[in-house]
This record gives structure tokens, sequence and C-alpha cells, in this order.
């Protein structure tokens, strides 16, 4: 009876040492969330930022990759300043999250709010989103060259670029490809990429530079026809959307002789001064995201650039994507004053 | 009919046994979220989206719709009874219903708002139902002109008829158009009328100054008339429902007018909200009883209901066919699709027709259980009346607190609401009308937008407005109904003379 309460003593002694062993072994178990994380979103519902944020929640959800929970917020105000500034004010908590578009940039650089993502902790790039060069289907043109011709035959102008907000990514781009091929299109701003998308289908605009999700589902139905993608490279994917074509089948814009890329940064963010193990702890989960065969699916059919970085190659891809909204938003202009 | 015979196929899809429960708990849901001002439809999508992941998409969508069904149920209910609208479309609910409840006849009113509620949404599944593809592409001829050619048709419809007090009104309207401007503008980008708080940069929302002015507003106002320690009078009787059954088919053409009025802001899609205030103004005009419109009328009940009803559910046209949200839940449950793996757009009917039609078969069904629900529940709704007021307004003053912090999760919401209270106070007092303020508040933007995009396009040209029949009829219209109250004056004396 002794000997065998002394050999249970002994076992559970030994299995607390293994455990013991265990949990010294695993730093990136150190830190955990020991409550609700926020996670913000500086956009309103229903748009792209939105979308991958609750599909993030989602994924974490099904496969218990969090004890706590995580729950989206949406803080649109002021082109998403009020999203921004809230994390900005967070300082130190590490149970926050934003994800980010192009307005990291643009909402501080075109409204003169006190925000930079330098007060931020740069956590992971989940992917980049693309821009294509949308024209209606029943238009004749088939290039870029041939667009951009017939918009300057018909005068500066007299073209119309749909396109979603003011001084942010949609016009930045518009204004790119003018600079480029010496164009000039009237920028109609509007409140959705899906109205964008419906106003060109309906002919009230000339052409859309929509993200490929926004504008699919019109592409697949004939409605519309892409002419060329803003990025250095063709879309990795190769299975057929319509009868005849892939994302991988539309020619870049650079191929047809527009020397211009842009795509968008779609990140993930933490508040300032919090510490590396609650980094690291982030970092880890939503590479586990990343690697569900429910992320695979999102990318593909969001035609996504599923570049992914982190720590200092990711601070550093933000630091060269600020230089370069800087330089742009000067150039066209959009800089509060 | 192909389309008799899918349809049934789709009622095959959403009746089975779990589907049905997601149906009921989606509509409880729903009432719980309509009735509760701030925590709109949208949000209570979006909180529940990611839960649904693990579902068949189908029964995913349904229990979605059917929070969506029983919001536009529950909008009402707060509305009738303490003049505080649980949602937007229930603004001009208020006008008629509270007044109604106040005579003692709130259980007229719920059945009133329930029921027209149901027909609305009937006539708009049943537009659905057979007339979807041509209707889809109608959206597609809405540029900004035609945008902009609706809210001036929501305005003047609206504004024509007020009566009396036309600078007070004009006043009022003007302050709305004021604070409405507030924030960052979506055509320039630039911010505006902040005087450098950050805090104003997201502008007055909407449902802030609605808690405010309305729920806030009411409660000084009866403070004032001292403390009432005892509940109003409300009959407890599952008869109210019978009762005022028999009185709404007087009112059928009403009923008739809304329901094409919201199916067709539905579809545009212009929204609920919008639609809910052209219908009540164009009952307003056109009804034999308009002139005693805002004093306690059944009719002014049917109409907005109905209307919002209506633009409600024919919202999911645009979104399914266009991917084109026609309300902001309807962008949530847009971006839910998109995660399911469905694509939105003119293919989803022939490539998801299982979906599709399991999804209108579940309007049907959403919308009877929705009506079984409230209805039952009239008379219990109607006796919280009888809770006194010195029991009953704390409660109200915290959920409408809870409500405003709720839209953005933001403190400076809960003192703004309580700024709108007083001003809504005052306004009371000084016979200042708030429809006008809150119409401009809510649509003030979307039509500034549509106006200036339209001058981009068209290079400053006004003539735009009248450039095509659908413009021009709309531009033209929205003029008659401006000057409706002049012409009449001018037929009478010609016809006098």
């Amino acid at each position: 009876m002794s000997s065998k309460f002394s050999k249970l003593l002994r076992v559970s002694a030994l299995s607390l040492g293994v455990l013991a062993l265990a949990l010294a072994g695993s730093p990136a178990r150190a830190w955990e969330p020991t409550k609700t994380v926020e996670f913000i979103v500086p956009a309103g519902t229903g748009g792209g930022a939105d979308q991958m944020a609750r599909f993030i929640q989602a994924v974490v959800q099904k496969h218990n990759l969090m004890k706590e929970p995580l729950v989206v917020i949406n803080k649109s105000g002021g082109a998403g300043a009020e999203g921004f500034l809230d994390v900005q004010g967070a300082k130190g908590d590490p149970h926050k999250l934003i994800i980010t578009l192009s307005n990291l940039f643009t909402t501080p650089m075109a409204t003169g709010v006190p925000f930079n993502w330098k007060n931020l902790t740069p956590v992971s790039m989940m992917a980049l989103d693309e821009f294509v060069l949308w024209v209606n289907a029943d238009t004749p043109y088939k290039t870029v060259q041939e667009y951009t011709d017939a918009a300057k035959k018909a005068g500066p102008g007299k073209f119309k670029m749909g396109g979603t907000g003011s001084k942010q990514e949609d016009q930045i781009v518009t204004v790119a490809l003018e600079k480029a091929t010496g164009a000039k299109f009237t920028y109609v701003p509007f409140k959705g990429g899906g109205a964008v998308a419906t106003q060109l289908v309906g002919k009230h605009v000339d052409s859309s530079v929509n993200n490929p999700i926004e504008a699919v589902a019109q592409w697949r139905a004939g409605k519309l026809r892409p002419i060329c993608v803003f990025d250095d490279a063709r879309l990795p994917y190769k299975d057929k959307v319509t009868a005849d074509m892939a994302w991988g089948d539309i020619p870049t814009c650079k191929e047809q002789g527009v020397n211009m890329s842009y795509v968008m940064l779609r990140g993930i963010f933490m508040p300032g001064g919090v510490p590396a193990e609650a980094v690291n702890y982030y970092v880890d989960l939503l590479a586990k995201v990343r690697a569900t065969p429910e992320w695979a699916d999102f990318m593909k059919t969001g035609a996504f650039n599923q570049t992914a970085l982190t720590g200092e190659a990711y601070r550093k891809w933000v630091a060269d994507a600020e230089v370069l909204h800087h330089e742009l938003m000067k150039e066209a202009g959009f800089l509060a004053k | 009919m192909e389309e008799i015979s899918s349809l049934m196929h789709g009622f095959g899809v959403a009746l089975t046994l779990f589907n049905l429960g997601l149906m009921f708990v989606g509509i409880v849901l729903g009432v719980i979220i309509g009735v509760l001002p701030g925590l709109g439809g949208a949000n209570g999508v979006a909180i529940l989206l990611p839960l649904t992941f693990t579902m068949p998409p189908t029964s995913a969508i349904i229990m979605l719709s059917c929070i969506y069904w029983g919001a536009l149920f529950g909008g009402a209910i707060t509305s009738i009874l303490f003049n505080i609208p649980g949602e937007p479309w229930s603004v001009a609910t208020t006008f008629d219903g509270f007044p109604l409840a106040q005579k003692g006849r709130a259980g007229a009113a719920l059945t009133a708002a329930f029921t027209s509620s149901f027909v609305g949404a009937l006539v708009a599944v049943i537009m659905i139902t057979f007339l979807s593809p041509v209707i889809a592409n109608f959206a597609l001829e809405f540029g900004p002109p035609e945008f902009f050619a609706v809210y001036l048709l929501t305005f003047c419809a609206f504004v024509g008829m007020s009566k009396g007090q036309a600078l007070k009104t004009i006043a009022s309207m003007m302050v709305g158009f004021g604070l409405a401007a507030v924030g960052i503008d979506t055509v320039t980008g630039q911010v505006r009328l902040t005087f450098g708080f950050t805090s104003l940069l997201q502008g007055f929302d909407f449902l802030i100054a609605v808690i405010g002015l309305f729920g806030i507003g009411e409660i000084l106002l009866t403070l004032e008339e001292g403390l009432a320690f005892k509940g109003k009078s409300a009959k407890l009787n599952v008869k109210v429902v019978l009762e005022t059954w028999r009185e709404l088919p007087r009112y059928w053409l009403t009923s008739l007018r809304s329901s094409v009025v919201g199916c067709f802001m539905g579809i545009v899609p212009g929204g609920a909200t919008p639609a809910s205030f052209m219908s009540y103004g164009v009952a307003k005009r056109f009804s034999k009883d308009g002139e005693r419109f805002g004093t306690g009328q059944v009719e002014g009940v049917v109409a907005p209901e109905t209307a919002a009803h209506a633009a409600g559910t024919s919202a999911l046209l645009p979104m399914l066919t266009l991917g084109v949200p026609g309300s902001p839940t309807a962008a949530v449950l847009l971006g839910g699709l998109l995660i399911w793996g469905l694509q939105p757009g003119p293919l989803l009917f022939q490539e998801q027709k299982e979906f599709v039609w399991g999804l209108i078969a579940s309007m049907y069904l959403g919308n009877i259980a929705g009506l079984v629900v409230v209805l039952t529940c009239v008379p219990l709704f109607a006796a919280i009346l009888r809770v006194p007021f010195s029991i009953i307004a704390p409660i109200i003053i915290v959920v409408c607190a809870i409500g405003a912090y709720t839209v953005h999760n933001n403190m400076l919401d809960v003192y703004m609401m309580m700024v709108f209270g007083a001003a809504g106070y005052l306004m009371r007092k000084l016979n200042y009308p708030l429809a006008p303020l809150v119409l401009a508040l809510v649509l003030g933007d979307a039509a500034e937008s549509s106006f200036r995009q339209a001058m981009l396009i068209s290079a400053g040209d006004v003539s735009v407005f009248f450039s095509n029949w659908l413009v021009g009829g709309m531009t033209g219209l929205a003029l008659l109904l401006l000057f409706w109250p002049t012409i009449t004056v001018l037929l009478k004396r010609l016809r006098g003379g």
C-alpha cells in the first residue's frame, strides 16, 4: 500500500517535472491573452478589411487557436482615423490588434490627423491586395494603350474613373496611371467598391481600378473586362475564373508598357510599447491562421498577392511604403496643408 | 412556371427542423436587437457572422436574414411605446405610433405596425420571386444623377407636408444638413467643420442624434409635466389584434402605395429609412385623413412600416444580383456570402440555385414566423406602458446610453446623446419640428455626395438631372410634390374664379 503510494508520488513528481520542462522549453507559450482581445477595423462593415478581420476571427474560433475570445470592432470614422487614434492611444495594451489598409498612410497625410504607424508595433503582413484596371465589356478596349489613347483623344477629363473614397488608394492609382500615360481622367469617388463596379456596368463611369474581389462577379457574368493588373508580376492563380480566363491570364500593366505598380497592405499592428512576448504570440497565432486550408481558399477567391512578412522585414516594407505614399500623395497634391 | 417549382424546391431546402429552429432563434434575437436603440441589425449580424462559418451557407443565411427581419419588426416597438426609434427606419413610425400609444391604443398601433411590415415584406418577396431578373438590371440605370433625384424626391415628398411654420421647418432641416456635413467629405477627402477636434472626425451619427432628440427629449418633456406614478392604461387582450385587423383593410390603397415606394427604394438601392419617410409624406399628402396625420392615425403607422419592410426586403435583391448592398445589414451579409465561398453577382441565381431559392423560401417562412412571434407578444409589449413612468424612465435612459455607446464604442457619443436630448427638448418647447432635422441628417451626406458626383460627371451642367426619362421623371415628380400646396391653391382659385 505504502509502496504503491510512494510510486504514485514519484510518478506524479516526475510528470510534474516533465511538465515544467515542457513549459520552460516553449517560450512562445510564455505569454497568452488573459482577457478578450479587441480586433479594430478602421473601416466600415462589409469592406475588404472588415471581411478579412472577420474571416481571421472565424478561423481562430473554428480551429480553437486562442483561449480568450477575439472580437472585431469597426471604428471607421474619419476615413479610419477613429480606429488608428484608438490603438495609438492604447500604448502598452497587448489585448488590442488593428488590421490596416492603405489609409494607414493616406488618412494622416490627407487630413493631418496626428497619427503615425511608427507609434504602433507591426505584427504581421497577412497579404497584399491587388488593383486591376477594368472597363465595361461593351467597349472595344483590350489593352491599357488602347484605352489611354482613347482617353487622350477624347480630351482631358472626358473619361471618368470611378473609385472608392477620395485621396485614398483608388485615386492614388488613378493619378499614377495618369502620370505614366499622359491621359487625364475625371475621378469620381463613391462610398464602396461594389457600388463602383455597378456604376461601371451601368456605364455611368468609363473605368475603375477595383480590387479583384470587388469586380470578379461582374467579370464572370461578362459585364466587365480586366485590362491589366497594377503589380510587378502576374497573379499566380491558374484556375479558370471565366470560361476562358484565369486571374493569371491578366497581363501586368508593366508588360503593356505602363511603368507603374501599386499594391495595398493588409497587415496587422498592435499598440506601441507592448512586450515582445506578446508580439511573438500574435505572430505565431497569425502564422497558424495562414496555414489553414480556409485561408488558402480565401486568398484564391480574392486573388490576393500572398506575400506575408513579419519582424524587421515587415517594418522595413511599411517604412518603404510610407515613403512611396508620401511621394505619390505629394505629386498628386493630396497632402494636408 | 419555372419560378414556382424552384420556390417549392426552396421550401424543401428551408423546411428542415434545423433550419426552422435557426429561423426562430434569428427572429427572436432580431426583435431584441431591433428593440435596443443603437444595436442595429448590422451590428447584430456582424457579431453573429463568425458563428455561422461552421454551418452550411443556406442555414447560415437563413439565420442571419431572420435576425434582419426580426430587427425590422422590432424597430417599431420602442417607437410606438416611448417615442424612441429602435432603428433608423422606424423614426417615421413615431409620428403617429406614439400619439396612438398616448391615447391608450398602443396595442392597435403595434398590431398595425407588425401587420403592415409583414404585408410590405410579402409584396417584396413575391416581387423577388417572379421579377428578379428584370428588376435587378433596373438598378444598373442608377448613376449619381438618378440617386440625387431619388433623395430629392424623398425631401420634397416630406417637406411640402408641414403646415404653417415653414421657416421653422427650413431652419430645422438646415441644422440637419449642417450636422450631416461634419467629418470627412467623401468627394474631396477634406476634413470639414471639426474645428480641430479629432473626435469630431467621425461626424454626427444619425442614431445618436435620434436617440437623444427623441428618447431623452421625450423623457425631459414628461418630467416637466410632473412625475406620474401611475402607468398608462393599456388593454391586455389579444382581441385588440383582431379589432385592428378589421380596421386595416380600409387602408389598402396606402398599403399598396407604400409597398411600391418601398420596393422601388429597396431595389435602387436607396434604403429603408428614406423609403419610410417618403411613404409617410406621400400618404399624408394623398390620404383623406391627411390633415390629422401626426395626431395618432393608424394609417400613419401603416405607411412607413409597410415601406420600410418592403425596402428592407427588396434591398437583398441588389445585394444578391449585383453585389451592391442596399442597407448596412445587407453589407455585412454580403461579406458573409464571400466568406462562405459564394459570389454574389449576376450568376448567383444560376450557379447556386439551392442557396438562392432556399433563401427566398426562408423570406416567406421567416416573415410568417416573425409575424406570429411579435403579434402574440403585442399585449406583453403594450403592458410595459402600465409600468409607472418613475420606474421605466431611468431604465430607458440607461438603455439609451448603452445604445449610444454601442454605435462606435465611444463614450463621447453618450455625452453627445445628452446634448441632443437637451436640444430636442428645447426644439419641442419652441415648436421646431424634429423630423426635418433627422431627415436631413440621415440623407444629407448621401444627397450631397450624389449631387457632386453628378456635377463631376456632367462637368457642372445641371441639365443632367433631366437628361433621360428616368431622372427627368423623378426630378419632375419631386418638384411637383414640393409645389403641390401652391398648385392646389391655384387650382382651387381657377375653379372658384
